[in-house]
């Protein structure tokens, strides 16, 4: 399993990263792994505001649809839309270009909930 | 169903030691994909050829004086239009025309008989083995038959792609060149193992279903694989497997049918030969005189989303059937599905919605099937 050493992460599978003062936020290699191949991903409206762990969109695999959760709440200020039209880069780069939203948090000190690298590593092999 | 008493076929290790996902799959624990992943090994198997174990599925056959007028009572379509070493797709239905199971039927000759009658060799589905055995013995107490169930010796593999006949010819002795879709052959390959090849499928591809005793397994497995490794051929799972046979529009038992749809609502009635008796037949005969209420229809997402199976259809505000297979089609890469609808909304063209997560997204019903087969292809060239 790959992991980002610069991005904090959440049980449900989000990794999410700091970016200009903006979170950065995908899905992690081991999720996009146990996902198999992504073939559609559907986003929340720009502007929208969302609660730590509110459903922020929902990733659909060849195998099942799965929601996707906020690690922290924020306003969403960008999307992938490149994953519209190639879901699969989702599988290829789950923490460069398959990023899915960019958010302003409301409550940066959420972040310090997050799991450490080492710390998600440890749950995904406790499952 | 625990995992312990999971059946596994001749190839499990081989499977789990090349990085297979291994899932439950009507009481057997089978490959559901390899590494690289479904949608390289479906696109593997279109462009090339892919190999799969398809060992769970059961195997039957018919032999004995009475064996022809047995099969015909037991199945939809006529077998007296065949000819030995031929294939044909058929059904075993209920009194009410629902289906037991879809199958595939061929005529053999039956080297033990001195008349030169042929015997009947039926492929069917690995989650109705019990089901079908059970109900052709019920029905062949009347006739002078013997019916077996061949599945624990008899190995079975399914070889498919445009590539597959050259790399097969390689392996065999007869010339598989000339061997038109829907025949049969029997030959040795590596040598000396015993092999019925069957030129038919579940993919929408050229190539062939391959019998053979069951202690052969890993040796015709690797040497198929190692023949075709410079034309790129790979093992395929069972979510390639499902996405391969949903192009092309090829039911699946639980699915497309089952013991409350019959052939015609799902428009199989090209497999069902009314000019003979068979179980089923007079529910049938009547159902295509009044036309099914309801028909299974292909449609197109419109709106982005991923139809699954058991998702509602909508037409006009009211819920009027449900999706019996939705996926992303890698071949079209579009999300397309098969649906059951009242007839009179089933035109090419009819705006449907589907209901997806809570969400109505907007769909429109197009002509199955969405990928030509290969035999099809041929035939209108």
């Amino acid at each position: 399993m790959n992991l980002d050493p610069n991005a904090r992460y959440a049980e449900t599978h989000e990794w999410a990263r700091k970016e200009d003062g903006l979170i950065v936020c995908g899905i992690t290699d081991h999720a996009q792994e146990e996902l198999s191949d992504v073939v559609y991903v559907e986003f929340p409206q720009v502007g929208d505001t969302l609660a730590k762990d509110e459903v922020f969109g929902v990733i659909e695999s060849v195998k099942a649809a799965s929601d996707l959760y906020m690690p922290m709440g924020g306003e969403i200020v960008e999307v992938n839309v490149i994953l519209e039209d190639s879901p699969e880069i989702v599988n290829e780069d789950p923490y460069g270009k398959g990023w899915m939203i960019k958010f302003n948090p409301s409550d940066p000190s959420e972040w310090d909930d997050l799991l450490m690298p080492e710390a998600y590593e440890a749950s995904v092999a406790g499952e | 169903m625990s995992e312990s008493v999971m059946k596994r076929t001749h190839l499990y290790q081989w499977h789990v030691d090349h990085g297979a996902r291994m899932v439950p799959f009507a009481g057997w624990e089978m490959p559901v994909q390899y590494p690289t992943g479904p949608i390289e090994e479906h696109h593997t198997t279109r462009q090339a050829a892919g190999l799969f174990d398809i060992d769970h599925m059961a195997q039957v056959d018919v032999r004995g004086p009475d064996a022809e007028t047995f099969v015909n009572w037991l199945i939809t379509y006529d077998v007296r239009h065949m000819k030995t070493f031929e294939a044909h797709y058929a059904l075993m239905c209920y009194a009410d025309g629902g289906v037991v199971d879809d199958l595939f039927v061929y005529k053999l000759p039956d080297r033990s008989d001195e008349t030169g009658r042929p015997y009947f060799f039926l492929a069917l589905n690995a989650s109705n083995r019990e089901k079908d055995v059970a109900w052709a013995k019920a029905h062949a107490s009347e006739f002078d038959v013997a019916v077996r169930d061949l599945s624990d010796e008899t190995y079975m593999l399914a070889f498919q792609g445009p590539k597959a006949p050259e790399i097969l010819n390689r392996l065999t002795h007869v010339n598989l060149d000339e061997g038109p879709r829907f025949t049969a052959s029997t030959d040795t390959i590596f040598e000396d193992v015993p092999v019925l090849l069957g030129r038919t499928g579940y993919t929408g591809e050229d190539g062939f279903e391959l019998f053979f005793p069951a202690e052969h397994a890993l040796e015709v497995w690797e040497g198929i694989l190692g023949a075709g490794q410079a034309e790129g051929v790979k093992p395929i799972g069972l979510a390639a497997r499902d996405s391969l046979r949903f192009e092309p529009c090829m039911p699946l038992y639980g699915h497309e049918i089952a013991a409350d749809i019959t052939p015609l609502e799902a428009r199989l009635g090209f497999a069902v030969s009314f000019d003979k008796d068979f179980i089923g037949r007079d529910a049938l005969l009547k159902q295509k005189l009044e036309k099914p209420d309801y028909v299974l229809i292909g449609f197109e997402m419109l709106d982005k989303g991923v139809p699954r199976h058991g998702y509602e259809v909508i037409h006009d505000d009211f819920g009027v059937g449900e999706v019996t297979t939705g996926m992303f089609s890698p071949t079209t890469g579009r999300y397309l599905g098969l649906a059951y609808v009242p007839r009179d909304i089933s035109a090419l063209d009819t705006e449907i919605e589907i209901f997806v997560r809570n969400k109505p997204k907007k769909a429109k019903i197009i002509k199955r099937p969405f990928y030509l087969p290969a035999y099809r292809r041929a035939s209108s060239e």
